[in-house]
């Protein structure tokens, strides 16, 4: 195997300090939901948080942070498609509205 | 006759990855655009309703909250189980594992127990946009978890066979097992906050 024992037990400590920052974000997620904000800075807000969060299981319990170039090239094309599906309703809203004038 | 799977435990000299491990990312590039296409989804359905109710109004928050930490916990166990074959503590392996899936069906018990509420008051997909959503997204999240308890317990019980004879193709094999289980875990990390706080 590759890894040495120190580096695999660096590593452990890195997974128990992401776990307590993702239990301490969720906690401050739902503490946030309870400010009642408006729904535009209460929706950045949270996802915001979620998107923390989201990095930290990637690079750290799916090691990114360390892997090849080919699989970062697979995700960046990967997510220019997601923000394709995403703007798609808001492209196709355009559209109609273009159409009912 | 067998054909000879090459590159399962030893990097291809072209990607440097082995084509395990560039498999599953190529897999969970797809959920990805499973996953993304059912949020797309719900962002045209909830811009489009004129009335949408607040997901802690409906739903249970502490339950979900609850599974949070659960699942993010299973994570945690998950890459332990890993680090543990990585350092040859097999014994510690399979404990990591067993915890894995035994938080993952902790989730799946709490979200069951969720469920059977909804459908105590009689909600159902069918009774709004906003519950057709709910149930679908969880659904196939739910779906995704048994997907991953199957795959673990083959880990730790009749797949520790492979231990003994390509410890190295072992360890490949959970690793990948394991980035699997974070995705489904990222996952939840957006559903939570969309579904239940939102």
């Amino acid at each position: 195997m590759s890894h040495s024992i120190e580096e695999i037990n660096k590593h452990v400590r890195v997974y128990i300090g992401v776990f307590v920052t993702l239990a301490f974000l969720t906690v401050v997620t739902v503490g946030v939901s309870y400010l009642h904000l408006p729904v535009v800075p209460a929706i950045i807000l949270a996802l915001f948080i979620a998107s923390i969060k989201a990095t930290l299981v990637a690079l750290y319990f799916m090691h990114l942070i360390t892997e090849k170039k080919l699989i970062w090239t697979v995700l960046w094309v990967t997510v220019v498609c997601s923000i394709g599906l995403f703007l798609l309703p808001v492209l196709t809203t355009m559209g109609s509205s273009r159409s009912q004038f | 006759m067998s054909a000879e799977i090459k590159y399962i435990d030893e990097p291809h000299p072209v990607s440097g990855l082995t084509n395990s491990k560039l498999g599953i990312w190529l897999f969970i590039a797809s959920e990805i655009m499973l996953f993304g296409g059912l949020f797309s989804s719900y962002i045209l359905l909830r811009v489009g309703s004129a009335e949408w109710p607040r997901g802690a109004s409906v739903l249970n928050v502490p339950l979900a909250t609850f599974n949070t930490i659960v699942l993010i916990t299973s994570s945690v166990t998950m890459v332990m189980a890993w680090a543990s074959l990585m350092k040859n503590q097999f014994n510690k392996y399979r404990f990591f594992m067993a915890m894995t899936i035994l938080l993952a069906l902790v989730f799946l018990v709490v979200k069951g127990f969720e469920y059977h509420a909804k459908f105590e008051h009689e909600h159902y997909p069918s009774t709004s946009v906003f519950y057709a959503l709910y149930f679908t997204l969880t659904g196939l999240h739910g779906i995704h978890i048994l997907g991953g308890v199957v795959v673990n317990s083959y880990f730790l019980f009749p797949g520790t066979k492979l231990w003994k004879t390509n410890p190295k193709q072992f360890a490949g094999r959970v690793e990948c097992a394991g980035l699997y289980w974070h995705f489904v875990d990222l996952v939840w990390i957006f559903l939570f906050p969309v579904l239940y706080l939102l």
